[in-house]
């Protein structure tokens, strides 16, 4: 049993740190990246895939570094920190992360390759007006005809749907069979998209699909759901990993505020009534980074079924943190706090994003209830 | 990072989990699975049994008992204790006077009281708070003045006089360790020292205190011109402050307790499958009940994991950052706990006055006793607020 990084892990943590401080030690940059389309820096994107960052889940014979979850989280730490607006989560993990399980070797060679070497920026539109967060598509259908595979539907919100050069499409299968994925290249007849901002500075879309042709991701015809549903839980591990990174920053920038802001004549930090409640963030913090870094071992060497757990365990703990952290944060340092300009409430807004993206504290815990009688205490190092 | 433990560890947690589980006296861990109070009987022989297999002090140095384990081994030890419903080795000598003499006694210090402390033949009771001193500790007032005409300087005996209060299981002890105040003219933390005192000498006197739960667990302690030999000074004159924050410091490490927390939301959860709401359907049906369950669960995992990682990452001596959280958190969880079994027993909670004659199950009429008395967790060994602050200071520099 063991926390701590290796010697690999802690270079690729600074090499990580190095190149993304570049792009945005100074809040500035991120603000000037976010405010016009596509929302990210494409030299931060491709120097990412220079490092080989990009590939870093797929496995090597897939043009992917062959790294696992833990290089990963540490990777998504980073982005975090600093808020880098690029989507190595949802490109790079959870897209990725679908079409490395759904597709064939021939598939997976030739999109991966792609993903890793920065070449093409995939996005999963997996998500329907009206549902929330589960691994099967509803609204969008598939249809085979004998030209090929159609289809039609609209997915919303797709995490960087407008910029993506190709999109992983899941649909409802004919006859009830269950979740199928496709791969729509962007100019496809019938695909329509319409990119915005979110609150947070990142970039989503509507997917408009009318009759589209689609390939199979995969055998065709074949129910993904599992696929989905564990791309799904890993990229919850990941997303816990960016929120610690985050919150990290949030409780330093807080800090540092409450000693250098004076009022009254004193700094904030003379007054109990505020240390106090940044000493309980900092608990929420050791919680948080306790049961993120477990999910990652899980992650990294369980079941299915003990990977959906731990990812659950670590969304709630997350989230929960994420909103206290992140509410107080701002109000620790009051009105500026508030503002655009300054770095603290975008924290704040991405927290918020981040758990929303994937699954919130009301779906963990309702995933984890259901199965409280399920065993008699929880051991993680079973 | 590793999840698993290496084979080693865990064929020592094996080990120790088939011990307890099979060496313990029976009677002692099913008072602790009823939450019942023990007596003195069965704490006794508990960490006499544990000693004998040299499990009683294993954080000792070596040539006092103690075995020279990793902190992870440590930590396993003290899980798989609490898992088994056995009470850990009395604190007051296990984990604060003992360490104190075996790293700043006299060696006739250590060989005369050691060997009998990790026995429990000495039962030790601890003599820090006063009625003015409870979290600003060093503001006592108990004093000891030397007798001039029992010696030249060091070689004579103090006399004691003051009140010391909170004294836990003072009923029972023979010896108490006290702060004292030797030198009232110096700061207030610089003219305190570390007296070890017989608690059968003359002008000692113990009163109980009732407590809400209606227990009787802690005392008053008078001291009224007490004599206590020169060779009863731990360490250095006007020092006893630095001794007492190292004592401090091995208290609050073990004053998170996870595993007994978790050992009693298990428990919680087959009683609230065996109190019907109807329909044939039980409490922990309820989703309002699992839900609570469910994140009492999580926040102890995650607890236990900043445990793992605190004792992971000591290995070069110096403690983790996070260590602070465990006591914070730990009790906050374990006082969260036993307000959920509370509400498990509903009206039956009101039956702590009954006897074994009564209708209601013993662990419903244990609920609210064992919940009100779990109150002071978040006040003693430096209360959850005094946490807050050094976590503010020390870790934020705030």
């Amino acid at each position: 049993m063991d926390f701590s990084y290796d010697d690999e892990q802690q270079a690729l943590r600074e090499a990580v740190r190095g190149l993304l401080s570049r792009s945005y030690a100074d809040f500035e940059n991120r603000r000037r990246a976010v405010a016009e389309d596509p929302g990210f820096d494409e030299k931060t994107w491709s120097r990412l895939a220079e490092m080989g960052v990009l590939g870093l889940p797929f496995a090597e014979e897939d043009g992917g570094m062959g790294a696992g979850p833990v290089e990963v989280g540490i990777v998504a730490q980073e982005v975090g920190r600093v808020l880098a607006p690029e989507p190595f989560l949802t490109s790079v993990v959870l897209a990725g992360g679908v079409v490395a399980g759904a597709g064939r070797s021939q598939q997976r060679a030739e999109v991966l390759g792609a993903v890793s070497s920065g070449d093409c920026l995939l996005a999963l539109a997996h998500a329907e007006p009206g549902a929330r967060w589960t691994p099967s598509a509803t609204s969008v259908t598939a249809t085979a005809a004998s030209g090929g595979w159609t289809l039609s539907g609209v997915k919303e919100p797709v995490p960087h749907g407008a910029r993506a050069d190709l999109l992983v499409v899941s649909a409802a299968l004919p006859e009830r069979a269950g979740t199928g994925l496709f791969l729509v290249p962007p100019d496809a007849a019938g695909l329509s998209r319409t990119g915005y901002a979110t609150h947070d500075g990142g970039r989503a879309a509507r997917v408009d699909l009318d009759d589209v042709p689609a390939t199979p991701l995969g055998a065709p015809g074949e129910d993904a759901t599992a696929v989905l549903a564990f791309a799904l839980d890993a990229a919850r591990v990941a997303a816990a990993n960016e929120a610690v990174g985050a919150m990290q920053v949030a409780l330093q920038t807080t800090s540092g505020y409450l000693e250098s802001r004076r009022q009254f004549g004193v700094p904030l930090k003379t007054f109990q009534a505020l240390t106090f409640r940044a000493a309980d963030m900092y608990v929420s913090l050791e919680l948080a980074t306790s049961l993120t870094a477990w999910a990652t071992m899980v992650l990294a060497a369980g079941s299915p079924l003990e990977i959906a757990e731990a990812a659950a365990r670590a969304g709630l703990q997350v989230a929960r943190a994420g909103r206290h952290i992140g509410q107080e944060a701002i109000q620790l340092h009051g009105g500026i706090g508030m503002t655009a300009e300054y770095s603290i409430g975008s924290y704040t807004s991405h927290l918020t994003a981040l758990e929303h993206l994937l699954g919130d504290a009301h779906l963990h815990l309702g995933r984890l209830a259901g199965a409280v009688a399920d065993h008699d205490e929880v051991d993680p190092l079973q | 990072m590793q999840l698993q433990l290496s084979a080693e560890d865990a064929a020592f947690r094996d080990e120790m989990r088939t011990f307890f589980t099979t060496e313990v006296p029976t009677d002692v861990r099913e008072a602790v699975a009823e939450r019942r109070e023990l007596t003195q009987d069965q704490l006794v022989r508990s960490q006499r049994t544990l000693n004998a297999a040299g499990l009683a002090v294993p954080h000792w140095p070596a040539e006092w008992g103690g075995r020279d384990w990793s902190a992870l081994r440590r930590h396993i030890w003290h899980e798989e204790m609490q898992r088994a419903c056995v009470p850990p080795p009395l604190a007051f000598n296990a984990s604060m006077v003992g360490p104190v003499i075996a790293t700043f006694g006299s060696q006739e210090q250590k060989e005369r009281f050691l060997p009998a402390t990790a026995n429990l033949d000495i039962w030790w009771s601890q003599g820090f708070s006063e009625p003015d001193a409870g979290s600003d500790l060093a503001s006592l007032r108990t004093t000891a003045v030397r007798d001039p005409s029992t010696g030249s300087g060091r070689a004579a005996d103090f006399v004691v006089t003051g009140q010391k209060t909170w004294t836990t299981l003072g009923q029972y002890g023979d010896w108490i360790f006290c702060l004292v105040r030797t030198d009232p003219t110096v700061k207030k933390q610089a003219g305190i020292s570390f007296l070890l005192i017989d608690m059968t000498s003359p002008g000692v006197t113990v009163r109980p205190i009732e407590l809400i739960d209606g227990g009787h667990e802690v005392n008053e302690v008078w001291f009224e011109d007490v004599r206590v030999p020169a060779d009863n000074l731990v360490g250095e004159e006007n020092r006893g402050w630095d001794y007492a924050k190292f004592l401090l410091g091995n208290e609050r490490v073990g004053v998170a307790p996870v595993g007994a927390t978790k050992r009693v939301l298990a428990q919680a959860k087959q009683w609230a499958g065996s109190v019907s709401v109807g329909d044939g359907r039980s409490l922990l049906d309820d989703p309002l009940t699992a839900a609570r369950v469910a994140e009492l669960e999580n926040e102890l995992l995650a607890l236990e994991l900043t445990a793992l990682r605190v004792v992971a990452n000591s290995a070069d001596g110096k403690p983790h950052p996070a260590s602070s959280v465990l006591k914070l958190k730990g009790t906050e969880l374990q006082q969260a706990v036993s307000e959920l079994v509370v509400d498990l027993a509903g009206p039956a909670s009101l039956a702590s006055g009954a006897g074994d004659g009564s209708a209601l199950p013993e662990w419903a009429r244990r609920a609210t006793p064992a919940y009100l008395n779990l109150r002071k967790a978040s006040i003693y060994g430096g209360s959850n607020e005094i946490q807050r602050q050094i976590i503010a200071k020390t870790i934020l520099g705030l």
